[in-house]
């Protein structure tokens, strides 16, 4: 027990500091605080790929370890990493080099040269169908086991800004050399290319264009529509526009429902959750960690102006995810809400 | 005022991103689930605050191929604070009582709850503020006695 506040006191002190002075960083404890989350606490994986692959490590640079945790990527879920001090950065590396034996490769910095046009067929005929058309990468998280999927693991964005700043040419073309035993990823040798081949899809992927992403915008935090019916009424109309689409109200209860004693509830704020299968099914395939959001819920309330409905705003949460894949389900949720909302108050 | 209004939000928002600020807290605990819950709700109660309820977000998820169907929202807060605030800031209820996910990956178990920085652009009363900092040091207390739970 003493030991475990210490521990815990310890990590407080570190996070105070920022880390930025601190002797000698515990790469260890650092990626448990940092990473274990999404990459699994052994690197096997999670919400995020695996680290911990002998091929990824053979043909992984420091260098790229570093850049592609200072850059993160953008839209694809991992995050940047700006707070971590170098000697911290340093020490997460450390800690991932050690789960191999295999000492860091090193790269020159030296362009490959090679025939794109080339390189856009040879991607065309055996990338694509894992990386996508435009190199956007698998749909979904890492490799979660908390629910199905096609691929045992997503293949990433080629495309992602954050991806492409932090690879060298020749580490692209060891990947892709090499493939990654235990993922779906192959050598190119073993579908019968040549080095040359690499040289021409390395060129291809580095022409790839980004992935346009809409720009963020100030979404309000909230939903909210004024209703010109009573309480009861409006509650009424709520239920139908939601069993409407096909959602089932699985729950109704006051806002302060296990904070006060039963008989002092206050009815003026009545919560009402609903959700489906399908949705659901949905919402946590694109991404496990949206289930905080769920299931959905509109909040009816009587305030000094009238009854009113209340929603969290999906696209305003959108933001906290970093995942493209999941700002488009958000906008189709947003409108979901709306709609919901607007035929309870019309 | 409109505009200029929408600009001061982008420029908060703007800020609060590239300070690196943490938008969502998520930790692995390396126990199983019904374990970490039982350390959740510990962590809760230790940070003082009252447990309202535990959601299930995972109806039928198994039957659907999922591997898992644990999958919970434990709501939280303290009485007083969610009367008040429930009541003083009627667009801040939709984000009322506080809530951590908590669900099963495997044999380990992650927990994850959202920080107030998407909500800070717009409210931004001095007291919300602080309470919001307040919520943020909490929050990332219990998630951080979770993950050394064992
Ligand atoms: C919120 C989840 C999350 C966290 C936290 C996270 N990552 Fe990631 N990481 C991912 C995902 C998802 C990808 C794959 C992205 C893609 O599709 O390109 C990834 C990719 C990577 C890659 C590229 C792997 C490869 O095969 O090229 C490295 C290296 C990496 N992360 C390191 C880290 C380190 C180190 C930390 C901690 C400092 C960390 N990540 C924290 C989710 C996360
Ligand atoms: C069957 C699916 C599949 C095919 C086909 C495939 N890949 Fe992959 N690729 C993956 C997966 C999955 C990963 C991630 C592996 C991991 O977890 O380390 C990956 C990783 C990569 C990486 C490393 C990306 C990173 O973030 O580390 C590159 C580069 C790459 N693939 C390029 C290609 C190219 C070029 C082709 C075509 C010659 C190709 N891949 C074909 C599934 C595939």
């Amino acid at each position: 027990m003493n030991t475990r506040l210490i521990r815990l006191f310890a990590v407080f002190t570190l996070l105070a500091m920022g880390g930025a002075r601190a002797a000698a960083p515990d790469g260890e404890s650092l990626y448990q605080q940092h990473c274990a989350a999404c990459h699994g606490s052994d690197g096997s994986g999670g919400v995020g790929i695996p680290l911990n692959l002998p091929d990824f490590l053979a043909v992984a640079s420091d260098d790229y370890l570093r850049n592609t945790l200072r850059n993160g990527r953008l839209g694809r879920v991992m995050p940047a990493f700006p707070m971590l001090s170098e000697a911290q950065v340093d020490a997460i590396i450390h800690t991932i080099r050690g789960w191999s034996d295999q000492p860091a490769p090193r790269y020159n910095d030296k362009p490959v040269q090679g025939d794109a046009g080339h390189g856009r067929q040879l991607f065309t005929q055996h990338c694509v169908a894992c990386h996508g058309e435009h190199g956007q990468g698998g749909a979904g998280t890492g490799v979660t086991f908390s629910r199905p999927r096609e691929a045992p693991i997503m293949a990433p964005a080629l495309n992602n800004p954050g991806f492409q700043r932090s690879v060298s040419d020749a580490m692209l073309k060891a990947t892709l050399l090499r493939g990654r035993r235990g993922t779906p990823m192959p050598s190119i040798k073993a579908l019968g290319l040549s080095e040359r081949d690499a040289d021409d899809l390395v060129a291809w992927l580095r022409q790839l264009p980004p992935d346009e992403r809409p720009a963020r915008t100030n979404e309000e935090p909230i939903i909210r529509m004024e209703s010109p019916y009573s309480f009861e009424e409006t509650l009424d109309n709520l239920k139908k526009a939601i069993t409407a689409r096909n959602f089932r109200v699985i729950r109704e209860q006051t806002l302060n429902n296990g904070f006060v004693d039963p008989g002092k509830e206050d009815r003026r704020q009545y919560i009402v959750y609903f959700c489906s299968f399908s949705f659901l099914n949905e919402a946590l395939s694109i991404d496990p960690r949206v289930g905080l959001f769920l299931p959905c819920r509109v909040t009816l309330q009587e305030t000094e102006n009238g009854i009113e409905l209340v929603t969290i705003n999906p696209e305003n949460l959108s933001h906290l995810f970093n995942n493209s894949e999941l700002d488009k389900a958000c906008a189709r949720m947003h409108r979901l809400y709306v709609e919901i909302l607007e035929e309870a108050t019309l | 005022m409109k505009l200029l209004r929408s600009g001061l939000v982008m420029l908060l928002l703007v800020a609060s991103w590239s300070s690196g600020a943490q938008d969502l807290y998520m930790v692995r605990s390396q126990m199983a689930f019904p374990e970490t819950m039982i350390a959740l709700q510990k962590a809760i109660r230790e940070q003082g605050y009252v447990l309202s309820r535990v959601q299930r977000v995972d109806i039928g998820l198994k039957k659907s191929g999922f591997k898992t169907d644990r999958y919970r929202v434990v709501f939280f807060g303290k009485p007083e604070q969610i009367e008040q605030y429930s009541k003083r800031y009627r667009d801040l209820v939709p984000y009322l009582p506080l809530k951590i996910a908590i669900f099963a990956e495997g044999d380990e178990t992650l927990v994850l709850a959202s920080s107030f920085q998407h909500l800070r652009p717009y409210f931004t009363q001095p007291e919300l503020e602080r309470q919001f900092d307040a919520w943020e040091t909490d929050i990332q207390r219990i998630l951080e006695q979770v993950r050394l739970s064992e």
